[in-house]
């Protein structure tokens, strides 16, 4: 347990500051690189709630994929040493991200998160579903939630399609 | 564990996108932040799957082994994956209307592309 709590811990300091180097770092680049961080440590704590079919696809996608994508829109705009400008929002905004971070964390310790549900659930089953996470939400996607299956599906070709005539230009 | 523990991490995440949101004018980092609370949500959703799983209850519960109910503990995973893809189909677009705008417009700054108020 205690060293869960230190990877916890470690992973934590890591994720929130490398979000804090993302939205504070002048050069977009850098952030960008930041933003891999993050999502590698957000990885890192999927891995210790039990969820590793969905830390690899974090990798695969966020680190991999979207990174990608974002330091590539980069390089095509070359706008990167004109920096990374803050607009006239800076104080309001400051105050309203505080003012939710302080409420959000008043909800998340007020409320007593024992009353969700109905069901208690033996151990040694619920250890059994938690150990096998892939094959599980397999057979969630494919019988519960096939619709939706689907449809993400059908999101992803028509954003596929809506990116590449955005990006083809005029002719 | 505790649940509590990842529920204020993830709100931690949350407010820095969101001020990332409101004050940066480079569209891109607006994108990156953007992308920091949809993680914030994620990881939110995971770990509230996690904790339905271990908890222990109050009032009188009824004890469970179907199999078919069991699987329903892993629903907050299947919610993050749904989240996943739509982020990716999001900064796909976004990206995409990012190189449109530098295009046609020759910056990335968002208090620039203002041709609609003109």
């Amino acid at each position: 347990m205690l060293f869960e709590e230190i990877i916890f811990w470690a992973l934590s300091a890591g994720a929130v500051g490398a979000a804090l180097g993302v939205v504070l770092l002048k050069d977009v680049f850098r952030s960008a690189l930041l933003l891999i961080v993050l999502f590698l440590s957000i990885a890192g704590h999927f891995v210790l709630l039990a969820a590793e079919f969905l830390a690899v696809v974090q990798v695969l996608i966020y680190g991999g994929a979207i990174s990608i994508l974002i330091i590539f829109a980069i390089m095509l705009t070359q706008n990167i040493q004109q920096g990374n400008l803050a607009n006239r929002l800076q104080i309001p905004a400051i105050l309203l991200s505080s003012l939710l971070l302080a409420a959000l964390i008043f909800v998340f310790l007020d409320t007593d998160w024992n009353l969700i549900s109905n069901y208690k659930y033996e151990t040694n089953i619920v250890n059994s579903a938690f150990k096998d996470t892939p094959a599980t939400l397999a057979s969630l996607l494919f019988e519960n939630y096939a619709l939706a299956f689907g449809l993400a599906g059908g999101l992803l070709l028509a954003s596929i399609i809506g990116a590449l005539s955005l990006v083809r230009g005029d002719q | 564990m505790e649940l509590e523990y990842f529920l204020v991490l993830s709100a931690v995440l949350l407010c820095i996108g969101l001020y990332g949101v409101l004050v940066r004018r480079n569209v891109i980092t607006v994108l990156m932040s953007l992308e920091i609370m949809f993680t914030a949500v994620t990881l939110a959703a995971v770990s509230m799957s996690r904790h339905v799983g271990t908890m222990k209850l109050v009032d009188s519960p009824a004890v469970i082994s179907d199999p078919s109910v069991l699987s329903t503990l892993l629903t907050g995973q299947v919610l993050a994956l749904f989240i996943i893809v739509v982020a990716a189909a999001e900064i796909a677009l976004g990206l995409g209307i990012v190189i449109a705008l530098y295009r046609s417009r020759d910056t990335v700054d968002v208090s620039q592309a203002n041709l609609m108020s003109k």
